[in-house]
């Protein structure tokens, strides 16, 4: 079971790396306007016409 | 003369050289908006940044500064037609914005660290029952400990504070068996892992943690979703004033008048602000602040107030500072004293945890006593008194309240009903009494044709369409029924009198008797006469307070709820009457000052009713304070809508109804999930008691409970 030694720490690791990112979506605004997302990526503007 | 709107008080500094202004934009509909809305304003000179947040409906916009007037701003959006107006953000919605933030910090912190307690957990308790080594045990538990600690020490913040904050003020709130809970859980846990022994019971207590905060954040969320819309409704409703400057006139939002400011109001403006008239005379409707539907004569050296309607004439009005009017000053003093001697009832949650918490914690005491006396160590006993603390752990309890308040302001929220104070849910389904302020709240803010099925609908439509040119009071009333918005070519407005165009090859006339030729007319009731003439067709207009389309069916069905009903009016007992007999209310009260109503309310009160007011005026808003719960129309003067629990609106009372109906059955689900609480711990205790708990029943019973409780309360969704 020694594998267990750095396993469990590994996928800590990676937990937390999930969450330090989703912290720092939250800070950086990426909440600020959910429906608005979900809109602005069908629009075209982006595109050359 | 051409007029400059002046909106320079918005704007504020953004950066280097730049300026920024947020504003709240009505009439968005649909995802293609984003993009109409910010490519109109990048078209402006100097536009540095435009951004739509299409979930509050809100625009913010940055320039370099002296590029354009932000004025040109809403000008643009107007024309591709989204009304806006500059927004200030209250330093309460600030506020709790960072709140949120916070908190949905705390729910990720507490939900890694519950899931990743749980993944350790799991493989202890499955270990447990098969073969696990102590050595892997211990280091598991070591390992939960190394999250849990920090986890709860972060997240467990707004309980710990809360539960300081109470305990300090000597009284107790469910924040208090919470922190107790948590904290001796998590203490007995490491002292138990130092001792090797199979069980701890870190996951318990951050997954209390993290169910709590899930309830927290969706409360908050919810109120600052409604809290955006009243801010948005609120600045858009924001009237200009022409101030004075010198011989010119400026055009400025109300926000930036000041005392001894001169400003020009025009025939069919509202008065922005509360003033003495020092030029000029006309009639002004008053109806807004005191309920009264009849005009007053004013003329230089008349104290006039906010919110009041102006008729024919221009008046010069010189601001005065806010509270110096007579009325105003009244109102004041009333609204402090009703205010003060408000007793707020106490919340549900509040008795619950009272007492829930002597309870719990004297179970706990008597079974470490029992187990002592029973000749038990004084670790097992304390282990078994810790297990029924973590057994109860108010989580069902603390959400039963909450979760239904998400779900029930959500509800009102749709309903078109906003909350303005937390608790108004609870004390909306006490009111055992509606009382109604007449005009404006019964009525329609606005006047209206009382008289359309009389007139030949072609007369009428060619009469509204004519209104269209005029700004009179009367002739904006009758505008509102006209089907085609397109004014007529040519039309002209005889200030004082009416307006004429030629139509269809004749003249056509709208206004006074006399200026249609037309040489009496016998006044009817209470409405306002105005008189349309076309090609020898003469037809009379009545116009007056109409009540709200579905003022008859609502007062029915709140009656068939049970509740009694009345009328308090500052109208004319003879105008407050005929509305009585239409809807069939037989307690009314006509000609009534501010004062008469806190009286009215005071004296219900006295009986011991729970008052409802349902009112909009300024003459209503110590009445909105005194009563139990209040509730005002969008339309509301502002001071009485600061005063009102819960604002609703739309054209229609349903809303007054199904603010009542989903309150009661908010209360019913609360009492509900109370009662599902005490019944879980009443089953649960005893085993806790006994100290048969394992962490893996402990684990089952809270999130059983706890969904349970929630899944109740997503029944208060449901429409009646």
């Amino acid at each position: 079971m020694n594998v267990l030694v750095y396993l469990v720490p590994m996928a800590l690791g990676l937990g937390l790396a999930g969450l330090f990112a989703f912290l720092w979506a939250l800070r950086s605004g990426q909440y600020g306007d959910v429906d608005g997302a979900a809109l602005r990526v069908l629009s075209d503007d982006d595109l050359e016409r | 003369m051409t007029e400059v709107l002046d909106l320079s008080l918005y704007a504020k500094p953004a950066g280097a050289g730049t300026l920024g202004m947020d504003l709240a934009v009505d009439g968005i509909a649909c995802g293609a908006c984003i993009n109409r809305i910010e490519s109109a304003v990048k078209k402006l000179p100097g536009i540095a940044e435009v951004r739509l947040n299409f979930t509050n409906r809100r625009l913010h916009v940055a320039w370099a500064d002296g590029a354009l007037a932000p004025a040109q701003i809403v000008t643009a959006l107007e024309k591709i037609g989204y009304r806006a107006h500059p927004f200030v953000p209250l330093r309460a919605e600030e506020q709790e914005a960072a709140e949120a933030r916070r908190l949905t910090r705390y729910l990720a912190v507490a939900g890694f660290a519950a899931m990743n307690i749980m993944l350790l957990s799991v493989s202890v308790w499955s270990g447990n029952a098969t073969d696990i080594t102590p050595e892997t045990r211990d280091f598991f538990h070591w390992a939960s400990a190394l999250i849990a600690l920090p986890a709860a020490a972060y997240a467990g913040q707004p309980f710990f504070k809360s539960a300081w904050r109470a305990l300090k003020a000597r009284t107790t709130n469910m924040d208090v068996p919470i922190t107790i809970g948590v904290t001796l859980a998590l203490a007995m846990s490491v002292v138990e892992t130092a001792h090797h022994a199979q069980s701890a019971y870190f996951d318990s207590a951050i997954m209390l943690l993290f169910f709590l905060l899930i309830g927290r954040t969706l409360d908050h969320a919810m109120r600052r979703k409604t809290r955006a819309v009243a801010g948005n409704l609120a600045a858009l409703k924001a009237d200009i004033a022409h101030r004075f400057a010198g011989d010119e006139l400026i055009t400025v939002p109300v926000g930036a008048l000041k005392p001894g400011d001169r400003v020009l109001v025009k025939p069919g403006e509202r008065i922005a602000a509360d003033g003495k008239v020092v030029g000029g005379a006309s009639e002004i409707d008053e109806s807004v602040i005191t309920g009264e539907t009849a005009r007053r004569a004013v003329a230089a050296g008349a104290e006039v107030y906010a919110g009041s309607l102006n008729f024919h004439g221009a008046l010069t009005v010189n601001v005065s500072a806010a509270g110096q009017g007579t009325l105003i000053d009244e109102i004041e003093r009333l609204l402090d004293k009703a205010a003060g001697a408000k007793s707020r009832a106490m919340r549900l949650a509040d008795r619950a945890s009272r007492v829930y918490a002597p309870v719990v914690h004297a179970t706990a005491a008597l079974t470490a006593i029992g187990w002592l006396t029973a000749g038990a160590s004084l670790h097992d006993a304390l282990v078994t008194a810790i297990a029924v603390l973590i057994i109860t752990c108010p989580c069902a309890l603390a959400l039963a309240i909450p979760a239904v308040q998400v779900v029930a302001s959500g509800a009102l929220f749709r309903a078109g009903v906003i909350l303005n104070a937390g608790d108004a849910i609870e004390r909306l389904a006490d009111a055992d009494t509606v009382v109604f302020d007449k005009t404006g709240t019964l009525t329609l803010p606005e006047p209206r044709v009382i008289n359309a099925g009389a007139i030949a609908p072609n007369l009428l439509q060619m009469a509204a369409r004519l209104a269209l040119s005029s700004r009179h009071p009367l002739a904006v009333a009758l505008s509102l029924e006209a089907a085609n918005n397109v004014p007529f070519e040519g039309a002209i407005e005889e200030p004082g009198q009416g307006v004429h165009a030629v139509i269809d090859g004749a003249e056509a006339r709208l206004g006074s008797p006399a200026f249609c030729g037309v040489d009496n007319v016998a006044p009817v009731d209470d409405a306002s006469h105005i008189i349309f003439s076309h090609a020898g067709r003469v037809a009379e207009i009545a116009i007056a307070q109409a009540l709200r389309p579905d003022a008859v069916e609502v007062v029915k069905a709140l009656r068939a709820l049970g509740l009694h009903l009345g009328i308090l009016s500052g109208d004319r007992c003879a105008v407050v009457e005929s509305v009585a007999d239409t809807l069939g209310i037989t307690y009314w009260q006509g000609g009534v000052t501010p004062a008469g109503k806190i009286a009215f309310i005071d004296a219900l009160k006295a009986q011991g009713r729970r008052v409802l007011m349902v009112g909009d005026g300024l003459n209503d808003a110590p009445a909105l304070a005194a009563a139990h719960v209040s509730l005002s129309p969008i339309s509301a003067a502002d001071l009485a809508q600061a005063q009102a629990d819960a604002v609703f609106l739309g054209d229609r009372l349903q809303p007054v109804l199904d603010a009542v109906v989903t309150a009661r059955r908010a209360r019913r689900l609360m009492t509900e999930n109370l009662w599902f609480a005490a019944l879980y711990n009443a089953v649960a205790v005893p085993v806790a008691i006994t100290g048969l708990v394992t962490p893996l029943i402990a684990a089952l019973a809270m999130s059983g409970s706890s969904i349970s409780v929630t899944l109740n309360a997503l029944r208060a969704r449901i429409r009646p």
